[in-house]
């Protein structure tokens, strides 16, 4: 049984001219310890589809499946429940909280989770290259910096799928580089299957599985 | 407009403005009404007529200085009542007011009291005779057996002055118009009027620059009525001269509509020929800027008949009696067809 | 062109319209409401003090208090410009008024214009002026007075003969007013004073205007928080616009122009809305006002308003002065802006430190003046300067105080959710330390006044109880007929304890010495602050006086110093009495000696001690004859004296509340005008798993929450204003001090009423944001693309 499913999706967004349909029947499936990469144009539906495996957004119709969950069956405190412990999310924007230090955030999660391990948390801080940083406020970071607690924060829950929406696209080359492996090899190593968001080919090249959203459907 | 200026108005303004004042009617108020051939008496009539509606005494004194400088004096206490009777205490009905005047070449002075009668603040008595308003008085100091104004003390202070003067009568008591009872206009008002026009006068002025002792002469008028004027009379111009002769003259216009004129010839002795209404003429020779207006300081007064022409000359053209009811009064020089010393005064400018 | 780009702005945001437009309408509503009032006030002033003073004609008052009229005549004949005035109480309708009466012919031009275009002859005769309120109250009587704006309300103009009748005071007065030179030597008996002029009034009741004023600046300054806020974040929001404009080629110059024609617009718009409201707060407060200042001071003030370009013009201006106050900041930055400086919102941006630490050395430097002030200082002035450093000093603590309480919270909190709250919330702070200053401010101003005035409910109502002991009162018609009464009661009741007066100058102050007989009834109940011992034998043995406590604060006279008494020389200080509620000095000696320093007063009361009042007050009203609204008893009188208190703090605690209201319309502006900024923040936090009516639930908590610690911050400084204004305000302007008591149950209420407000103020944001959903919040992810 897949980790995520997605089946036959679809949604639309109201605008002037009536409803404009973004997703059009899109299924698709990742395994424990998977990675896929979804890409495709500006517009082209992938951030959507990606909200609506997070349950951030409800599909119009089709089905959304964690672990055999189906999404649409539970309450909003459900739902919620499920995004603490069971699906990590990584954005552009990184989406840190600003009030709080690096430490704090990394282990934010995994506490709203009821699933802090200190000592995994340290361990994953140094392999993400944040042990100086702990005592930091997200303001005095790169951007770099802050995509990795951002990555550190979301693993730290071990959750079971993690949803990264472009998560290097605010990053140069070299850093977005980088990141992306250390993400592709934590996410292995624990077996969280990986829904990556990406328009770079060289990215999704280095994927299990690459998808193409193209007029609202999977190519 | 406060209530002085009502008062004030009561006293001495125009009937126009009498006798709009609320209140205050004709002689349907139960006033006395002066009437023909009413005989004066004294020492009666030198005291006050509670039962008329406004009575004057009105002494104006043309004097010399020690210093050789002409001067004037002016000392007045004014009756007016708002009902005919006399009561006594603040219920008192009679009002009181004072004006003393004083002239110099360079200056003129002059002062206002207020007061009601009834509480001893101001009044009039014949027997022994004395008139005040506070510290002001004209007293009697003519011997037992006299009459009361054949000897006279006046005394009067303002801020900025004050004067004490003393009068000898040196002629008879002189009644105006049909033995006393004087016509004020074509319509028939009148008035009771006589003068005591022979005083000599010594006595002490106090100026700024310290006392001046004068002598000089002075005259007296005595008046009281229930009807002002009539309404269409809007001021006059009255004088009282004393010629170098010996001869007085009283005379006066009431302007209005159609002015009034009307005077009285006195002889050394004391013979007096009312002058009628159009024997004196009155005509303005020329204008002085006085407090803002333009009034009428020099004259010219003929009497045709008598081959009198008068031409009038003030010491102090800016004799502005500067008070709650203002008017022009001061001395006068007389010259023309005879030589003289006055007191002019006008109203209504 | 510019200006219409400018404010299509506001089109779309019409919230924050409101909000510059109803922070500046109430900032200029409730200043102009008070000056309204303040100029009302004067202006009676003014009119009472040429009527009674005569524009300062100094007065010649008789060592006995009164005088025959024949001193009258006897000073005018001897050439002394003096105008004669009898002065007395009477009762009209069933309302105690002044008769003031004149005599028009002598008295100074200001007297007469009360009867300018009169009935001189009907005024002479008997009629009188009175104010039309004064007519209203007093009804239709025998005496019908003509309506008179020249008059005091609670006096009736008549002349002197009339007062003389009605008073029963025939061929005497109280007074003479100088209208010439004073003479030299002063006659016999009679003493130059300069009583009871406007000035003195003015100067008894300046405190209550300076407090008025204060309140005034107080409201203004916090509505200007709320103008500020909003057009701050105007500003921000519309950095885009001016950037695309100026790169269309539009100057800076008349951008800010623009900006600046915007601002004036707002200005004049909230302006005449603000007078228009404070012209209606000023009328619907202006009774109570007009009622305080008289149950205080006796000042006569009509409860009816009337307008004056000159205070709309003001007004104005203050409308104007606050806009620019407001906007000043944003034009500036605009002025300085870079053409392409980034859209993201920076200027609001965090929390320097640095501000921060400017913050506290300001506080610090302002307590240390407060301090200064509290040792050194003195004089009514120093007192409110004082409350102003002391205020503004815990108004800059507000925000380090509360981070430091934030900041201790969250190092205890253990649950991550509560971690973020109290993290959160102090990074917050400084986007709402403004509305948060403004809160505290007026929390404490409610704590302080509030205490202030239950302190003096608790001692007047104490006091209350033992000064009035007699169980019923009576005010006799005249002198005669206090002398019937007497004569009548003294065998039929346990004691009859006359009142006699007679106004005197003492220490240099106007007042009065009173008469006293010697009775339990004074000696068991009579309060005293400060005594010597067998202060009562001594009073007796006419060994000396009691004082008043106003006399004793202003002159520094106590027990062992000595006072002199008009006619009696020095006299010993034995005793000092509370005296609540009267302006004036006063001084007790017992009645014998009274009677032989001033002969003939008449007694203008009468204190009845009695065991059985109903029949007392049956046999004077059937046996005696005695009118009933000429008998007070003890409860009425009690009833009658609190009402007064009440009444004088009612505009207080209505100051209080618009205080406290737009208090929290500045933390409602604050809280809408961020609530764009809070998603952002609070987007992360949702998509971690915390759900929107969790979210929600934390927003109003953390309202709460920042509610109850200012208020925490509130108390402490709510009770040094209390001391302040009872140890200094209090004295200086009353001339009595009270203890300060403590009233932990009005605490309670009023934070319940801080949380109330803050609920209020934060439950719109709060809802908007559950209502919502997870929609506005996915925008949050979705703008960054």
């Amino acid at each position: 049984m897949p980790l995520l499913a997605l089946e036959d999706i679809r949604k639309s967004f109201a605008s002037a001219e009536g409803a404009v349909p973004v997703l059009q029947g899109v299924s698709l499936d990742v395994a424990a310890g998977q990675v896929v990469a979804l890409t495709g144009e500006s517009g082209s539906g992938k951030s959507t589809l990606l909200h609506i495996a997070a349950g951030l957004e409800a599909p119009e119709s089709g089905r959304v499946l964690i672990g055999g969950q189906d999404m649409a069956a539970l309450p909003d405190a459900g739902r919620a429940k499920l995004r603490r412990g069971t699906v990590g999310l990584v954005f552009q924007q990184f989406n840190l909280v600003p009030s709080l230090t690096v430490g704090a955030n990394l282990a934010f999660q995994a506490r709203l989770a009821n699933v802090h391990d200190a000592g995994f948390c340290t361990d994953l801080a140094a392999r993400l290259g944040l042990s100086d940083l702990l005592a930091r406020y997200p303001e005095q970071l790169s951007g770099g910096q802050q995509q990795r607690v951002a990555i550190g924060r979301a693993l730290a829950a071990r959750p079971k799928v993690l949803l990264a929406d472009e998560p290097t696209g605010n990053l140069d080359e070299a850093t977005g580089d980088a990141v992306f492996t250390l993400m592709l090899d934590l996410a292995r190593a624990q077996g969280t299957g990986l829904l990556l968001v990406t328009h770079s080919a060289r990215l999704a090249g280095q994927c299990d599985r690459r998808v193409l959203l193209r007029a609202g459907r999977l190519a | 407009m406060n209530v002085k200026v009502l008062i004030a108005a009561l006293l001495l303004a125009p009937a126009a403005l009498a006798q709009g004042f609320a209140g205050l009617g004709t002689d349907a108020d139960g006033f006395a009404v002066p009437e023909q051939g009413r005989a004066l008496q004294f020492p009666r009539d030198h005291g006050p007529h509670p039962d008329y509606r406004i009575e004057w005494w009105y002494l104006t004194a043309t004097l010399q200085g020690e210093d050789g400088r002409d001067y004037g004096a002016q000392w007045t206490l004014f009756r007016s009542a708002l009902a005919p009777e006399e009561r006594d205490g603040w219920d008192s009905p009679q009002v009181w007011m004072g004006h003393a005047g004083l002239t110099t070449p360079g200056r003129h002075f002059s002062a206002e009291r207020f007061a009601r009668g009834g509480i001893g603040q101001a009044g009039a008595q014949a027997n022994p005779f004395t008139a005040w308003i506070d510290d002001w008085h004209m007293t009697s100091t003519a011997p037992d057996g006299a009459d009361a104004y054949s000897a006279l003390q006046i005394a009067a202070t303002g801020p900025e002055f004050g004067y004490d003067l003393r009068m000898q009568a040196q002629g008879p008591l002189v009644r105006h118009g049909d033995d006393g009872y004087s016509v004020k206009s074509a319509a028939g008002q009148a008035s009771y009027y006589y003068s005591q026009p022979f005083y000599t006068v010594e006595g002490t002025l106090d100026l700024p620059d310290g006392p001046v002792k004068v002598t000089g002469q002075a005259w007296l008028d005595r008046e009281w009525s229930s009807q002002p004027l009539a309404s269409d009379q809007t001021g006059w111009d009255w004088f009282s001269i004393v010629l170098e002769d010996g001869h007085r003259l009283m005379g006066f216009q009431l302007r209005g509509d159609q002015t009034f004129t009307a005077g009285t010839w006195i002889t050394p002795d004391g013979d007096a020929t009312a002058l009628p209404d159009g024997a004196l003429s009155f005509a303005p020779q020329g204008t002085a800027r006085v407090a803002g207006r333009d009034v009428p300081v020099r004259w010219r007064i003929d009497w045709p008949e008598q081959g009198l022409a008068l031409r009038t000359e003030p010491v102090n053209p800016q004799a502005w009696m500067d008070l709650t009811v203002s008017y022009w009064e001061g001395p006068i020089t007389v010259t023309g067809s005879h030589q003289g010393r006055g007191y002019l005064e006008m109203t209504g400018y | 062109m510019t200006l219409s780009a400018l404010l299509s702005h506001w089109m779309r945001n019409k919230v924050q319209l409101a909000m510059v437009l109803v922070g500046l309408t109430l900032a200029t509503a409730l200043w102009s409401g008070v000056q309204a009032l303040n100029a009302q006030a004067r202006g009676a002033y003014a009119t009472a003090a040429a009527l009674v003073s005569e524009d300062g004609a100094p007065r010649l008052d008789s060592a006995t208090g009164q005088m025959p009229q024949a001193r009258f005549i006897e000073l005018r004949r001897a050439g002394v410009l003096v105008s004669p005035v009898v002065e007395g109480r009477v009762t009209l309708g069933d309302t105690r008024v002044t008769l003031l009466g004149i005599d028009p012919l002598t008295a100074p031009p200001g007297t007469a214009a009360a009867l300018a275009d009169g009935d001189l002859q009907g005024f002479l005769s008997g009629a009188g002026y009175a104010h039309p309120e004064t007519l209203e109250r007093i009804g239709a009587t025998d005496m019908s007075p003509a309506p008179s704006q020249a008059v005091p309300v609670g006096t009736v103009l008549v002349d002197i003969g009339t007062a003389q009748n009605a008073l029963g005071m025939t061929g005497q007065i109280s007074h003479l007013l100088l209208t010439g030179p004073a003479p030299r030597p002063m006659p016999d008996g009679l003493r130059l004073s300069q009583p009871e002029t406007g000035a003195e009034l003015a100067g008894l009741t300046d405190s209550f205007h300076l407090n008025l004023t204060a309140f005034g600046a107080l409201a203004f300054a916090v509505g200007l928080f709320i103008v500020h806020s909003a057009v701050g974040l105007a500003f921000e929001q519309r950095r885009g616009l001016f950037r695309t404009l100026r790169s269309l080629g539009v100057s800076l110059r008349s951008l800010t122009l623009a900006l600046a024609v915007e601002l004036a617009l707002f200005a004049l718009l909230a302006g005449l809305a603000g007078l228009a409201l404070g012209y209606v707060m000023a009328a619907a407060l202006l009774p109570d006002v007009a009622a305080t200042l008289r149950g205080l001071y006796g000042a006569p003030v009509p409860g009816s308003l009337q307008f004056s370009p000159v205070w709309a013009l003001a007004g104005l201006a203050m409308a104007f002065a606050g806009a620019g106050l407001a906007g000043g900041q944003a034009l500036w930055r605009l002025w300085h802006m870079p053409v392409l400086a980034p859209a993201q919102p920076r200027a609001w941006a965090m929390a320097s430190g640095r501000a921060m630490r400017w913050q506290m050395l300001g506080a610090g430097l302002l307590a240390a003046l407060a301090v200064a002030l509290g040792l050194f200082g003195s004089g009514l002035f120093a007192g409110f300067a004082l409350l102003a450093a002391a205020l503004l000093a815990a108004a800059l603590l507000t925000r380090p105080v509360l981070a430091l309480g934030l900041a201790l919270a969250a190092k205890a909190a253990r649950a991550p959710v509560l971690q973020w709250f109290w993290a959160d919330s102090r990074q917050n702070l400084p986007r709402l330390s403004l509305a948060l200053m403004a809160l505290m401010l007026a929390l404490a101003a409610n704590i302080g006044v509030g205490t202030m005035v239950a302190s003096f409910r608790a001692t007047f109502i104490d006091w209350l109880d033992q000064r009035l002991v007699a169980e019923m009162t009576i005010t006799p018609r005249d002198a005669a007929q206090a002398v019937a009464l007497e004569d009548f009661l003294a065998p039929r009741v346990q004691a009859v304890l006359p009142l006699r007066q007679v106004d005197a100058t003492l220490a240099g102050q106007p007042g009065a010495v009173f008469a006293m007989r010697d009775h339990a009834t004074f000696r068991d109940n009579w309060p005293l602050i400060a005594q010597v011992p067998g202060v009562w034998d001594g009073l007796a043995a006419e060994q000396g006086a009691l004082i008043n406590e106003q006399l004793a604060r202003r002159a520094d006279l106590w027990p062992g110093d000595s006072v002199a008494l008009p006619g009696a020389g020095e006299v010993a200080i034995l005793g000092v009495y509370p005296d609540y509620g009267n302006p004036l000095a006063q001084a007790i000696v017992t009645e014998g000696w009274f009677d032989s320093l001033y002969p003939g007063t008449p007694t203008r009361q009468l204190a009845i001690r009695t065991d059985d009042p109903a029949a007392t007050r049956a046999a004077l009203l059937d046996e005696f004859g005695l009118s009933a609204q000429a008998i007070t008893d003890q409860a009425q009188a009690k009833a009658l004296s609190l009402a007064i208190f009440e009444r004088t703090f009612l505009i207080t605690g209505a100051l209080n509340v618009l205080t406290l209201s737009v208090a929290a319309l500045a933390l409602f502006a604050t809280l809408v005008t961020l609530s764009g900024l809070r998603l952002v923040q609070l987007a992360p936090l949702w998509a971690m798993g915390l759900t929107v009516r969790h979210l929600a639930g934390l927003e109003l908590a953390r309202a709460l929450v920042l509610a109850g610690l200012t208020m925490l911050l509130a108390l402490p400084v709510g009770l040094m204003l209390a001391q302040v204004l009872l140890a200094v305000i209090n004295v200086q302007a009353f001339g009595w001090r009270l203890p300060l008591q403590i009233f932990p149950a009005d605490w309670a209420r009023l934070a319940l009423w801080a949380g109330l407000a803050m609920l209020a103020a934060s439950a719109w944001p709060a809802w908007r944001l559950w209502r919502g959903g997870g929609g506005p919040l996915l925008r949050v992810f979705a703008n960054e693309r």
